[in-house]
């Protein structure tokens, strides 16, 4: 995001009144963040048919503004919707890689969360936090959409607390 | 045909005010020539950008209503109403990505230069008699000759970002873009047959007694079809196909450059609606019981042929690539010069 994002904030919480400036831009940007999350067509197993029921007409993601991407360049969000088998973890790890900062993961259903009843198998990832950073976990075998939903509110709650005085970048120019 | 309560009077008040306040001051005309134009530069830009907003949102609620949804519902309150400012903002500042074995510039510029054309083609447009960038004698002709270099930029983006779905859209988009032009202009040039001229407030003028929809109601489809085509919009977006080529020739564009290309994308779409408005549906003319600002009965015209366009895309499949191929080379421009052929026979015949 460059010098703006990553100098500002401390260069202006030294000047006086800095701190409103610092507050008001977390206000915009956090609403937008928050607001606009488009999440990357990315299903891999019957998790992801509850994933594309909650995007169509009876639940409709997109009165949140989810509005599904194609390309990982222009995605915010990922849904980890199924089981991730230790073959196609490196391809989700170079997905999650191709997006652009900042960037989010929902983890839909027990596979993802912990393994699920795959927990034995040999060929399973006990959980796609051994792979990606997660962000929100959302319960069940598969979810209801209802389930996907509170997720995505519960995220929305999560980047509204967001600043951009800690972002890891930032934390580097430090 | 002289409307004396348009918008075009508060600017020409405007500019003759400008032009004496610079007399006063001994200054030469061509300062407040080049200030006018600065300003209404200015107003077209602010006009476009807000036009797009509502546009990306319209889009979506109309999708979202043909498929039984409700659309953006909760950003900003009534009916989703921010929700493309919020987009817009999150593309601010979200990461702007150029790939590793990029062609870097030509990456960087693609996104400017696919917006500039489009943005020239609204120099010659009418919003009323005298709301007008500059009244050139050639104006349909570089409004053809503009939007047919965004394809330019289209390639440009594809070819370098060094990615196969890119370079696949971008040269579909060439195919596509170069094809569908030959019957757009055609279509066109039947009407500029009848009036005998290519400034476009002639053909306005042309159309005080009947609407050239109605007199040439074959090169209005001929045109509205070719029209999707040139802006790639469903069924006949190909160079963005989801299902085969990841996002077509943006796909490696993320954050503000991708922006740009949206905002280009509706941009070219605005001006389909509007040269439809004003080659096909009477421009600023307006019934005369009715007295309103010419621009209103423009932008009513515009806007039902946008929506028009978006009930299409919402509404049918995308076409294969070969047959997209052979719907233009042989069903649309035969149709087109036999459109010419008998209108100039009319001509002919009721001399």
């Amino acid at each position: 995001m460059g010098i703006l994002l990553d100098e500002a904030p401390y260069i202006l919480e030294k000047m006086p009144g800095g701190g409103i400036i610092i507050t008001s831009a977390d206000w915009l940007i956090n609403w937008s963040r928050a607001n606009s999350l488009w999440p990357l067509t990315f299903g891999l197993a019957c998790c992801a048919f509850e994933m594309i029921s909650t995007n169509m007409s009876k639940y409709d993601l997109d009165r949140f503004g989810v509005f599904p991407r194609p390309t990982p360049r222009q995605a915010d969000l990922i849904f980890v919707a199924g089981t991730l088998t230790k073959k196609i973890a490196p391809k989700l790890k170079k997905l999650y890689d191709q997006m652009g900062e900042p960037k989010y993961v929902i983890s839909m259903g027990s596979c993802s969360n912990t393994g699920g009843p795959f927990y034995d198998s040999y060929s399973v990832v006990k959980g796609v936090d051994k792979v990606i950073p997660v962000d929100v976990y959302v319960a069940g075998c598969p979810p209801r959409p209802e389930n996907l939903i509170e997720g995505i509110l519960k995220l929305q709650e999560k980047i509204k607390k967001d600043t951009i005085k800690n972002n890891d970048r930032a934390q580097i120019f430090k | 045909m002289n409307v004396s309560y348009g918008l075009e009077n508060i600017w020409l008040w405007f500019t003759a005010l400008l032009e004496k306040l610079f007399g006063w001051f001994g200054l030469p005309y061509i300062f407040a020539y080049t200030i006018e134009k600065i300003i209404f530069a200015a107003a077209l830009l602010a006009f476009i950008s807000i036009s797009v907003l509502f546009l990306i949102w319209m889009e979506r609620k109309v999708s979202a209503h043909i498929q039984s949804r409700l659309g953006p519902m909760h950003v900003g309150g009534w009916h989703g109403w921010a929700q493309t400012i919020a987009d817009m903002v999150k593309l601010l500042f979200k990461e702007d990505i150029i790939p590793a074995k990029a062609d870097k510039w030509v990456h960087r510029i693609a996104p400017i230069v696919v917006f500039v054309p489009s943005l020239m083609a609204f120099l010659v447009i009418p919003f009323e008699k005298n709301l007008i960038g500059q009244d050139l004698n050639v104006g349909i002709l570089l409004i053809f000759a503009f939007s047919s270099l965004a394809v330019l930029a289209i390639i440009m983006g594809g070819w370098a970002s060094n990615n196969k779905y890119t370079l696949i859209g971008g040269i579909r988009s060439a195919a596509q873009m170069v094809s569908y032009e030959i019957p757009l202009v055609l279509s066109v040039l039947s009407v500029v047959m009848m009036v005998g001229s290519l400034k476009l407030n002639d053909i306005v003028e042309a159309q005080s007694r009947v609407w050239f929809v109605f007199s040439q109601p074959l090169a209005f489809m001929l045109y509205i079809i070719a029209g999707t085509a040139e802006v790639n919009r469903t069924p006949f977006d190909l160079p963005e196909a989801e299902s085969e080529i990841v996002s077509g020739y943006n796909t490696e564009y993320s954050g503000l450059k991708y922006g740009f290309f949206m905002l280009s994308e509706f941009t070219n779409m605005l001006i389909v609606s509007l040269v439809a408005a004003t080659v096909f549906m009477g421009g600023w003319l307006g019934p005369k019981w009715l007295p309103l600002p010419g621009i209103i009965w423009l932008l009513l015209k515009t806007y039902l042929i946008v929506f028009v366009l978006m009930w299409v895309r919402w509404t049918f499949p995308r076409l294969r690539v070969d047959r997209l191929m052979d719907f233009g080379w042989k069903i649309l421009i035969p149709l087109a010069f036999i459109n010419i052929f008998i209108t100039g026979l009319f001509m002919v015949i009721f001399k």
